[in-house]
């Protein structure tokens, strides 16, 4: 067990010490002529991006596109068979695991909004925070209220500052899915994937995740997976447009809504 | 509400909440004063006599108790089910099994210092891993480490791999059944298919004195007892939350930065020594260990007393234990030919109508009555 404690304490040394002097026109993570198949089929063909420090982006695309084997690969669900994701620079990615990946600093929601059902709201942020994660650490741990403050304020945020003592199983899916954002947040990222966030939500509680988003602008790089439109448009971000496991093009949006090829491929259906 | 500059001690034993401990407190009563007084104190005939009959079932029952404890910290809480808990069982009472065959000294049947299945191998000298066998405190060591050392290695590779659900179960009962083999061999070194039997004494003291059976029965009860203090705050503590966590969403924590290897590779490790320190207590209580307790039958029985009893629960499973051993030691006298159909109808029962167990029955019980 001495072996991972570690590992693991290597990596976090690592990535504070690139992120000592943060600089927005930094790169934050760069994926380079990544590939990938599943039985023949190409998930992702040569696709290559870079995503820039404190950045919001917005990726769309139809379905089949390859917007989530992308954010696989970014955190190791998934092995490209070519290619490199390499975060901050130094760090090359598929060389660790899943949980090492967040541990250097990447978070990521997933599609379907993925929770502790049978702890409390409270628990969930509790087992999200940024922390020591050894089993050892874990044994011992107690919360103390630094870390009661954090939660607190996190629940805030993320608008269940009600439902801290209820069980998670018991939210909505709107408020599951800020619950799942909110325990990024308590990871304290450097990277959010967010696949999906807004999927289920009412008008008004997309509202209220476009305003959350904007306001982690300029602390955390976004990278938002969306088909809502409306909500992309709210973000008011760079796009880019996946389309075939490969990249369309990029620009505000604006630009992409007007390009023809992306009217033809997604748009326009 | 314990906070940081609580000492772990007190977090450690207040993990366990007042009605727990007003039921620990009862239950150290009766069985760690009243039986063994009631054993010693009182012949044959009084009123007040519990006879050796009753304390080595209830002894017996006690030892299959810790290991339901065990089952629930890896199946109710970790989501894991085993069907190899009998084999960390019998692992460990075949190490403290080691140490009462060579307390027989030169009392055994060929008056050898070997064991008599030894000398009827025709085996001169012990074989390597008998070595020191012959001290009390390594053989309680082994007890320990024999079953650990097994769980740790075997789950590191089986946890790594990601291997889950029934396919855990099949692997974990296929490792159960190769050892089940390898201890029915006599080359084994392990006394083949009797296993090791006619015990003498333990450090010195007849085996089979009232004072003895006291002890071990007391001894029993502690280990249950504290294996549900240990428990209790192993599942409250983060590092408990988290394992539910896993139980309920492993690639959430995958996610969050944890490696669920190492959660799931601990509470393994700390049930397989659990088992085995239940199994080095059974040992000399019912005074014989052969390769019948690695029966699939039997692991797969001990996941039934937890369900029964009520997984997620701790307390559950041992109820679940005392339960249905004390129906079985009743069946089979009154209706020898009945039980396993008894036991399988009582499993689907329980399964059918009482998802949480006896335990959850009674928190609905009660839920109902303060409403």
């Amino acid at each position: 067990m001495s072996d991972v404690t570690t590992d693991t304490s290597n990596i976090k040394a690592e990535a504070s010490s690139t992120a000592t002097t943060p600089k927005n026109d930094d790169v934050i993570l760069e994926i380079a002529n990544i590939s990938v198949s599943f039985d023949g089929f190409k998930a992702l063909n040569d696709l290559s991006m870079k995503f820039m420090r404190n950045e919001l982006r917005c990726i769309i695309g139809p379905n089949g596109a390859g917007k989530t084997t992308m954010m696989d690969c970014i955190t190791g669900k998934t092995r490209p068979d070519e290619g490199t994701c390499t975060f901050n620079n130094t760090v090359d990615l598929s060389l660790l695991t899943e949980a090492e990946i967040a541990l250097v600093g990447i978070g990521r929601k997933f599609q379907k909004p993925t929770i502790f059902e049978s702890h409390t709201v409270f628990e969930n942020l509790e087992l999200a925070m940024k922390t020591d994660k050894t089993v050892f650490f874990s044994l011992f741990a107690v919360v103390d209220d630094v870390m009661r403050d954090r939660i607190s304020d996190t629940l805030k945020k993320v608008n269940l500052g009600e439902h801290a003592d209820q069980l998670a199983g018991r939210l909505s899916h709107g408020q599951k899915q800020w619950l799942e954002i909110g325990m990024l947040l308590m990871q304290d990222p450097q990277l959010l994937l967010l696949d999906e966030p807004v999927a289920g939500m009412t008008d008004d509680e997309t509202e209220r995740t476009g305003e959350l988003f904007n306001s982690l602008k300029g602390k955390h790089s976004l990278v938002v997976v969306e088909h809502d439109m409306d909500f992309v448009a709210q973000l008011k971000s760079m796009v880019t447009v996946l389309d075939q496991g490969a990249m369309l093009c990029e620009g505000e949006m604006a630009a992409v809504q007007a390009d023809p090829r992306v009217i033809e491929v997604y748009l326009g259906r | 509400m314990s906070n940081a500059r609580t000492p772990f001690v007190v977090r450690f034993f207040s993990a366990t909440g007042r009605t727990g401990w007003i039921a620990l407190v009862l239950f150290a009563l009766l069985t760690i004063v009243a039986v063994p007084v009631c054993h010693l104190m009182f012949q044959e005939g009084d009123a007040l006599f519990i006879s050796t009959f009753y304390v080595t079932l209830i002894g017996k029952i006690m030892c299959y108790a810790i290991v339901a404890v065990a089952m629930d910290l890896i199946w109710g809480y970790a989501g894991v089910l085993s069907l190899a808990q009998g084999l960390f069982f019998a692992l460990g009472g075949y190490a403290f099994g080691m140490y009462l065959m060579r307390s027989i000294g030169l009392d055994g049947v060929y008056q050898s210092h070997l064991p008599d299945f030894m000398v009827f191998l025709d085996w001169k000298e012990y074989p390597w891993f008998w070595a020191f066998t012959d001290s009390f405190v390594y053989a309680i060591f082994l007890a320990i480490a024999a079953p650990g050392l097994l769980a740790f290695i075997f789950g590191f590779f089986v946890f790594r791999s990601r291997v889950k659900g029934v396919y855990f179960a099949i692997i974990s009962q296929a490792m159960l059944y190769a050892f089940l083999l390898l201890f029915f061999m006599n080359n084994t070194g392990f006394g083949g298919n009797n296993g090791f039997t006619d015990f003498k004494r333990i450090l010195g003291y007849d085996i089979t004195s009232p004072e003895m059976r006291a002890t071990l029965f007391a001894l029993s009860s502690a280990t249950l007892m504290f294996a549900l203090i240990f428990g209790r705050y192993v599942v409250t503590s983060k590092y408990g939350r988290i394992l539910t966590a896993i139980r309920d969403a492993e690639m959430r924590v995958m996610f969050l930065g944890y490696n669920p290897l190492w959660y799931k590779l601990f509470i393994w490790t700390v049930a397989a020594i659990i088992c085995g320190i239940a199994g080095a207590l059974y040992v000399p209580q019912v005074g014989i260990i052969n390769p019948s307790e690695m029966a699939t039958a039997n692991s797969i029985e001990i996941a039934i007393w937890a369900a029964i009893g009520g997984r997620g629960t701790l307390v559950g499973p041992a109820i679940g234990a005392f339960v249905v051993n004390l129906s079985k030691s009743w069946f089979t006298v009154a209706f020898p030919e009945y039980w396993l159909y008894f036991l399988g109808l009582l499993f689907v029962l329980v399964t059918l109508l009482l998802p949480q167990g006896l335990v959850g029955l009674y928190q609905q019980l009660r839920a109902r009555s303060t409403r």
